[in-house]
């Protein structure tokens, strides 16, 4: 093997912070697309219209249930045929988004059925209309138990961030990858791997410390 | 006051007046096959204060989650200021009542839990106000004015601005009776309101609802296992047993001279 090389890490700088960028980009985008979809997803399973409850379960299951490079290929390659085209890191975005919505939405579940039945009680009691219950009582409540869990699928999304690179979002592996093989040299793979722990590690201890200030 | 307001719809006459105000027709109300309320009939007039009484397990906390339609009846009908609660009129047919129809009508009932279900997420004031702003269209300060003079009512003015977590179970009760009058309600529901609570923090409660009752004129339907409050407070007292009323009666009659064997054998257990 090829001793340590600090100039192919020099070399490698550039690209690898546009990698990080895209990861970054994609992790903060894919999150809030989880975050809201989820919820929607949540809300509309406890609908009490069987053709908005239905449809979204089995859509939600079959997204659970099936590899997210899959849907990543089928989003870049499939879609396109018949609907939109997206770039490769919009692709990818929506494709994380999207796949980790239909987790979020079980762990919204979870918060919402963890609610007390007396809560809803009480906002029937005073005729508080529905979508003001939900808004004021119901999630305000929900939402503040799973923080913590909802933290820990940003962590998990992060660590299947590479797989967009499939598709050509050339994420911080992507980049890393593609310069290690142009190149011959290994350093750029070590970069990326400390640098995927120095982002997951503290974002995790930071979870801990919201979860201990939340859950109470 | 915009939403106290236009709909040609009868609002009952707030005034205490002595005519009917709930009416109970042929209700029944079952659990799986357990029968809990069995064809009830009974009636209410407004201003007076109502306790039921009976074993757990005869219905009477069935009334009163029925009345705030929180359960719905199998059969039977029941009326709230001469409006169908849970039914109504079309083409002279009776139907299953739209939500509209139903939080109309239920805008002039109130109720106070067992385990108070005050909103955790929301500070003393504004579990008082959510109400009056969203459902009765008060503007925030006429909402909180009403909300300071039912606190002060209830003793808790200094605990204004803390949370339900930081309050007393007792205290917490005392929110939970001003949240309910802060939509000014014709009928106010109590559902074993002391019965999760410490048993030196049960007097405060009752004082308060002691004085509420003395001083307004508002309709009560209470559920309670305080039967020196019942006495204190009731203009009649039903009896229940196996779904129905078995004996009703002033309070004084009924502590002192039932005449139903169950009803003497169930007050001789609890007094």
């Amino acid at each position: 093997m090829n001793k340590w090389d600090w100039s192919n890490v020099d070399d490698f700088m550039p690209r690898f912070w546009d990698g990080v960028l895209v990861t970054l980009q994609a992790l903060a985008i894919g999150s809030l697309i989880a975050f809201s979809l989820g919820l929607v997803w949540a809300i509309a399973q406890r609908s009490t219209l069987i053709w908005i409850r239905w449809p979204v379960i089995a859509v939600t299951e079959f997204i659970r249930n099936t590899p997210l490079l899959v849907q990543l290929f089928f989003l870049f390659y499939v879609v396109p045929e018949w609907g939109p085209s997206m770039s490769p890191l919009a692709t990818g975005i929506v494709g994380l988004g999207l796949h980790y919505s239909t987790y979020t939405a079980e762990v919204y579940r979870a918060g919402i059925e963890g609610v007390p039945a007396g809560q809803w009680e009480a906002a029937t009691a005073l005729s508080l209309p529905k979508t003001r219950t939900w808004t004021a009582v119901i999630l305000p409540q929900a939402i503040r138990r799973v923080i913590p869990a909802l933290g820990n699928y940003v962590i998990s999304m992060l660590k299947d961030s590479p797989m967009i690179a499939v598709i050509g979002a050339f994420e911080m592996l992507g980049e890393a990858q593609a310069y290690s093989n142009e190149t011959f040299t290994t350093e750029a793979l070590t970069v990326v791997g400390v640098a995927f722990i120095v982002i997951a590690y503290p974002a995790s201890l930071l979870l801990r410390a919201l979860e201990r200030r939340l859950v109470r | 006051m915009s939403a106290e307001n236009s709909t040609s719809k009868e609002t009952p006459n707030p005034a205490a007046d002595g005519s009917e105000l709930i009416r109970f027709d042929g209700v029944m109300k079952r659990f799986g096959s357990n029968v809990v309320l069995d064809h009830l009939d009974f009636t209410v007039s407004s201003g007076k204060h109502v306790t039921l009484i009976g074993p757990s397990g005869s219905g009477k906390t069935t009334i009163l989650r029925l009345l705030m339609t929180l359960l719905k009846p199998d059969e039977g009908t029941i009326k709230v200021g001469g409006e169908y609660l849970t039914h109504e009129e079309r083409n002279g047919k009776l139907v299953p009542a739209g939500e509209t129809h139903i939080r109309e009508v239920r805008k002039n009932i109130g109720m106070v839990f067992q385990q108070f279900n005050l909103f955790p997420n929301m500070g003393v004031l504004r579990n008082i106000t959510e109400a009056p702003v969203h459902v009765l269209g008060l503007s925030k300060d006429e909402a909180e004015e009403r909300a300071r003079e039912l606190v002060e009512l209830v003793g808790l003015t200094e605990h204004l601005d803390k949370y339900p977590s930081q309050l007393s179970g007792g205290q917490q009760q005392r929110v939970a009776i001003a949240r309910a009058l802060a939509m000014r309600p014709q009928v106010l529901l109590l559902d074993e309101v002391t019965s999760a609570l410490d048993p030196e923090l049960v007097a405060g409660v009752l004082d308060v609802l002691r004085d509420i009752a003395h001083t307004t004129d508002i309709t009560m339907l209470v559920v309670t296992h305080e039967m020196n409050f019942a006495r204190d407070i009731s203009d009649d007292v039903l009896m229940f047993d196996a779904g129905r009323v078995i004996e009703s009666g002033s309070p004084e009659k009924m502590f002192s001279d039932p005449e139903h064997e169950r009803t003497r054998e169930f007050l001789s257990a609890v007094l």
